[in-house]
């Protein structure tokens, strides 16, 4: 099962190498990540999505715990949730393709943010399936190149995640 | 405020946690350190032949003192040559902390003489790393250090040191914080109250309650009110390999130890168990085996400081995160106050049957009982019995350490520990040639003791360069080598799994005369080869004619014995091989 695991981490050189080695060395899998400080200074906020049934994720949390840099630990995949990725497509667009791709890219609300005369670059946010179904909307031969910032997350309502 | 360099306030900040002693190996990034130890008294230095005895003195050290041992060592080689010693203590949770020299800050990244990233080598196998950005933070650092490795779940803590950090030329005001408190580690301090009630609660119910305890209990200093709970409800107790000693071996209610060559009542009992009552203990697989088929029909509370080893292979019914000790003080005080209101809870005769189930298995084979490895009639000596001519010689009071392999699970097996902290060995990583560096570090906290090491004649030239600091330090201990001219357990599985396939686990004659390379050292080299003379022996290493030199025994022991009882792989705790030709 896809789990959204949000951290709260001390904003250290070395901290987020901690995480990652943790999921490399126990054999955890790292489906996505992102990570940037937060509003304090002192705190980064990593969130990082993994696959495993209730067993491993409890271990993956309890382990992430037992990190002296890991300020809190939260799945926010365990109640109410929001979640956002980023994506910026670049897109061969010519002849056709120019009027196909700016449909497409409406219809998924998603903005063209840079042009030539042979392509177009897209950025799209939302959930990760919608990225997922708007590459495949464009098809795979007039796909350039994909980056994607992983997902962030926050859990709805007043609930905050704080140090 | 007094003004010093880093290097400086690096030692006096030892000083002021009260070490005793720095395992170290100088070298050209911790120089600075290294003029800041020779103008003091109150550390003193131990000039090791390899980093890895250094980590391994540290890690004894502590094992037997309960404060955290040190090791400096130099960047580059002498950091890498820490990592095993590192990763030893990190597997059985052993307070430790390794200062490690780096080249000077301008040249990390650089690829510079002698640099390595000692924070990211040894990243997995510590509790937490520092390198220090400069001589204003050495002493709060070095506080962090000590205040992580001890707390909580013990642990190896690294502190990387770049050589500017301690420049002599540069001085900073020193103070030394009487406490630290880190925002996102608070290690639990007692256990969950209405846990507590819930574990009394099955205790009370339990027909066959065994109780299963591991070196958290000797880490965390539980062994008397483990004593008390097993007294108070007449249970059943086996340990781990790592927790030897935490209850009185030579006490009727102690089974022996359990898993891969545990003893068979402990295996049984454990495996017909309703309730097993963990404290700090793992459940690793070489107690589980299958964990599948492990214990079917029993419930599990499982204490532990660390929330991550509960219901981390085997689901727990009752998990209780805190300290051993304060838990089980609080748990007796419930259980008390429950036998004060309702003494009928205490179901006696349960408690007889299941005893008396127990008493058959211990019928059935026992280390005591069992006849096979004497050496009666025989004309070459059993392993076995080098143990127990050792248990005679020292009157079960040594502090014994050992090495890994066949050796190792003999002594486990037949060395009776009555007090917790006597039992010293490489449990998690099975790390060859811990044993003669453990005995040192023993030796220097209690120089007093009588300090013996258990070792093959693997394990021991694993460092066994460190005969050589034994003679600096005049440090007596007694090596009893067991010596049955090859890697003794890699055979034993080459006999029982590859049929007799010795691939690389014999030595073709080229084994060193063990008694001349004592004495070369200028220590004293003893063998024996015949079963009659081996007590007279034993005896000899012990004698007070001996008490203040370092003892090299060599035993010519049978190249063919096996460890047993021997579990089948991938099986219960129940499926036992006995002997060449029994199983369970």
């Amino acid at each position: 099962m896809r789990r959204i695991i949000s951290v709260l981490l001390e904003n250290e050189a070395g901290a987020l190498s901690r995480v990652v080695g943790l999921f490399a060395q126990r054999n955890y899998n790292i489906e996505s990540l992102t990570v940037a400080p937060t509003e304090d200074a002192t705190l980064s906020r990593l969130t990082l999505t993994t696959l495993g049934d209730d067993q491993k994720i409890e271990q993956i949390t309890k382990q992430l715990n037992k990190l002296i840099e890991v300020v809190k630990v939260v799945d926010l995949t365990e109640g109410e949730h929001v979640e956002r990725e980023l994506m910026l497509v670049k897109l061969r667009a010519v002849g056709a393709q120019r009027a196909e791709i700016k449909r497409t890219a409406d219809i998924f609300r998603g903005q063209i943010v840079d042009a030539t005369d042979a392509a177009y670059t897209v950025q799209i946010v939302g959930v990760s399936s919608k990225l997922d179904a708007f590459l495949r909307a464009v098809g795979e031969l007039s796909i350039l190149e994909v980056v994607r910032s992983g997902v962030s997350g926050l859990a709805r309502g007043e609930k905050v995640v704080s140090a | 405020m007094e003004l010093l360099s880093g290097g400086e306030a690096l030692i006096r900040a030892l000083q002021d946690e009260g070490v005793e002693y720095i395992f170290g190996y100088p070298g050209g990034a911790a120089l600075h350190i290294y003029d800041a130890i020779f103008q003091q008294q109150a550390v003193e230095h131990v000039l090791v032949r390899h980093e890895q005895a250094a980590t391994h003195m540290a890690d004894a050290y502590a094992r037997v003192t309960g404060k955290p041992g040190v090791a400096l060592v130099t960047s580059g080689p002498g950091a890498t040559n820490a990592v095993t010693g590192l990763a030893t203590a990190f597997m059985d949770s052993i307070p430790m902390v390794v200062i490690s020299g780096q080249v000077q800050s301008d040249l990390i990244g650089t690829d510079s003489f002698q640099e390595t990233d000692m924070v990211g080598i040894s990243r997995p196998v510590v509790k937490h790393s520092f390198m220090v950005k400069s001589a204003e933070e050495m002493a709060e650092v070095v506080k962090k250090a000590f205040y992580i490795a001890s707390s909580g779940r013990p642990g190896p803590v690294v502190i990387d040191v770049p050589k500017d950090t301690t420049d002599p030329g540069y001085r900073v005001p020193y103070h030394y914080p009487e406490s630290v408190s880190l925002r996102s580690y608070n290690p639990a301090t007692r256990g969950h109250p209405r846990q507590i009630r819930k574990a009394v609660d099955l205790l009370l119910a339990a027909k066959r309650p065994i109780i299963y305890s591991g070196g958290g209990v000797i880490q965390g200093n539980a062994s008397e009110p483990l004593i008390a709970l097993a007294k108070r409800l007449n249970l059943p107790v086996t340990n781990t390999l790592m927790g030897l000693g935490a209850y009185p071996s030579t006490d009727p209610q102690f089974l022996g130890m359990l898993g891969m060559h545990g003893s068979y009542p402990a295996n049984m009992a454990m495996h017909h168990s309703d309730l097993i009552f963990a404290v700090g203990a793992r459940f690793d697989d070489r107690v589980t085996n299958d964990p599948k088929k492990f214990c079917p029909d029993a419930k599990v509370i499982h204490i532990d400081v660390d929330p991550a080893s509960i219901s981390k292979i085997i689901p727990t019914e009752v998990p209780i995160v805190g300290p051993a000790l304060n838990v089980l003080t609080e748990l007796l005080t419930v259980l008390e106050d429950r036998l004060l209101e309702a003494p009928e809870l205490l179901d006696r005769q349960a408690r007889e049957a299941w005893w008396a189930q127990i008493e058959g298995w211990r019928r059935h084979s026992d280390f005591d009982h069992d006849q096979r490895h004497r050496n009666e009639a025989e004309a070459i000596i059993k392993p076995q019995t080098v143990v127990q001519a050792l248990y005679r010689a020292t009157g079960g009071d040594a502090y014994i350490t050992s090495d890994v392999g066949q050796h190792q699970m003999f002594a486990a097996q037949y060395y009776r520990f009555d007090a917790p902290r006597r039992w010293v060995n490489s449990g998690g990583l099975g790390t060859m040639g811990y044993g003669l560096p453990a005995a040192m570090g023993v030796k220097l906290a209690f120089p007093e003791a009588v300090v013996a090491c258990v070792t093959g004649e693997g394990s021991i030239q694993m460092n066994i360069q460190e005969l050589s600091t034994c003679r600096q330090y005049g440090l007596p201990i007694k090596i009893i080598n067991v010596n049955n001219q090859a890697l003794g357990m890699v055979r034993q599985w080459q006999d029982m799994q590859y049929a007799g396939r010795h691939s690389g686990s014999v030595y073709q004659d080229s084994l060193p005369d063990f008694v001349a390379l004592a004495e070369s050292y200028g220590h004293v080299g003893l063998r024996v080869t015949d079963p009659a003379k081996l007590d007279e022996t034993m005896a000899e290493v012990f004698s007070p004619a001996l008490r203040d030199r370092l003892v090299f025994l060599d035993v010519a022991v049978d190249q063919n014995e096996h460890v047993y009882p021997m579990w089948v792989r991938g099986g219960a705790l129940c499926d036992m091989v006995l002997s060449k030709t029994e199983r369970s």
